[in-house]
């Protein structure tokens, strides 16, 4: 299909979304990311039963501790397609790249740069 | 088992203000496993203060480490060295009451806050989904009562019920609390033992609103015992 999707996503391998603890997303943050997002097998499909409910479900609890951080929640979003699927993944990576670049960098970002500078 | 949750964020936030060197000590005990306050958890808070401090330009160095148990002297010594070394303003537990005491009380000159709120004793029903079970009320009657405490599950705790508010099986502060007393009943009647219900209980002794020291028979407190 030779597809391409912004260059600015770094895709991070896992054997299942329901492998994605509330701790790897909190540290994408703290390690200054602009955003994640999940992208998991079809709701209903998972080999495992209930991995990519699993990893909607810490989605939604971390965007209660982003909000209380001071951080957009929303800056963390669950996708689900299948492998066959080329087209609507980078769709998808489009998506979220304009929602992410509508609000803007991390703001935690700024202060990590302030805190290497000083 | 003793379960807990964590305290509003905003909360913990307001405790550690002014601190600048924070160790946030876990219990791998009852709070690790109703998932409040186990290594996972001190990690998942110690990274969210470290986070909205930064954005508050008021950086704090928290560290984490997570004991067996807070509840036992034993455990609680291999913390010695840690906090020697550490120079800490401040010690942050996520263990039951019992065990932020315990650690107050071995660490006398730093201040120590807690991360949870105890909720109290309670069964797993599912994971994440716990449902208190007993009050330790220092007067149990579960043998009366088909094993369903009424003073956890009665609205109005009654040693003696049910009382006129019970409603078709449920309690009427909610249809979804269930009435103890007819629990009870039905628990009874199952067991053609109906005449439990009759037993005149005697009214709560409130043992548990005073300070309970427990020495089992066949032990003695040590004279030279750490007040």
């Amino acid at each position: 299909m030779r597809l391409s999707y912004p260059t600015n996503i770094k895709i991070i391998r896992v054997p299942c979304t329901g492998k994605v603890d509330v701790m790897y997303l909190l540290r994408c943050f703290q390690e200054g990311a602009d955003g994640v997002y999940c992208v998991g097998c079809l709701e209903g499909n998972c080999h495992y039963n209930q991995g990519n409910l699993r990893c909607r479900e810490r989605v939604e609890y971390i965007h209660e501790l982003l909000e209380e951080i001071g951080i957009e929640g929303d800056r963390v979003r669950m996708y689900n397609l299948s492998s066959g699927e080329g087209p609507t993944f980078q769709k998808y990576a489009k998506e979220m790249t304009e929602h992410i670049m509508s609000l803007g960098p991390n703001p935690l970002k700024e202060k990590l740069k302030k805190a290497v500078c000083a | 088992m003793i379960v807990a949750k964590r305290k509003p964020f905003a909360e913990i936030k307001e405790m550690l203000k002014g601190y600048k060197k924070v160790l946030n000590i876990g219990c791998g005990t009852c709070v690790s496993v109703c998932l409040a306050g186990g290594e996972k958890e001190v990690t998942i808070l110690n990274t969210e203060i470290d986070m909205t401090r930064k954005l508050d330009d008021e950086p704090i160095e928290i560290q984490g480490h997570t004991i067996e148990r807070q509840c036992d002297r034993e455990y609680l010594a291999e913390l010695d060295s840690i906090i020697e070394e550490g120079q800490f303003d401040a010690l942050m537990s996520m263990a039951c009451g019992v065990g932020i005491q315990f650690l107050a009380e071995r660490y006398p000159l730093l201040p120590t806050f807690p991360a949870v709120d105890t909720t109290g004793l309670a069964v797993n029903q599912a994971v994440g989904w716990y449902e208190e079970r007993c009050r330790s009320c220092s007067q149990c009657v579960l043998g009366y009562t088909g094993g369903i405490c009424p003073v956890t599950m009665c609205a109005k705790g009654l040693y003696n019920g049910p009382c006129g508010g019970t409603n078709k099986g449920n309690c009427e502060i909610s249809n979804e609390q269930p009435c103890a007393w007819f629990k009870i009943y039905e628990r009874l009647k199952g067991q053609n033992r109906l005449d439990s219900i009759k037993k005149i209980n005697a009214v709560r002794g409130w043992n548990d609103q005073i300070p309970r020291n427990l020495v089992q028979p066949g032990y003695k407190k040590p004279e030279n015992a750490l007040k």
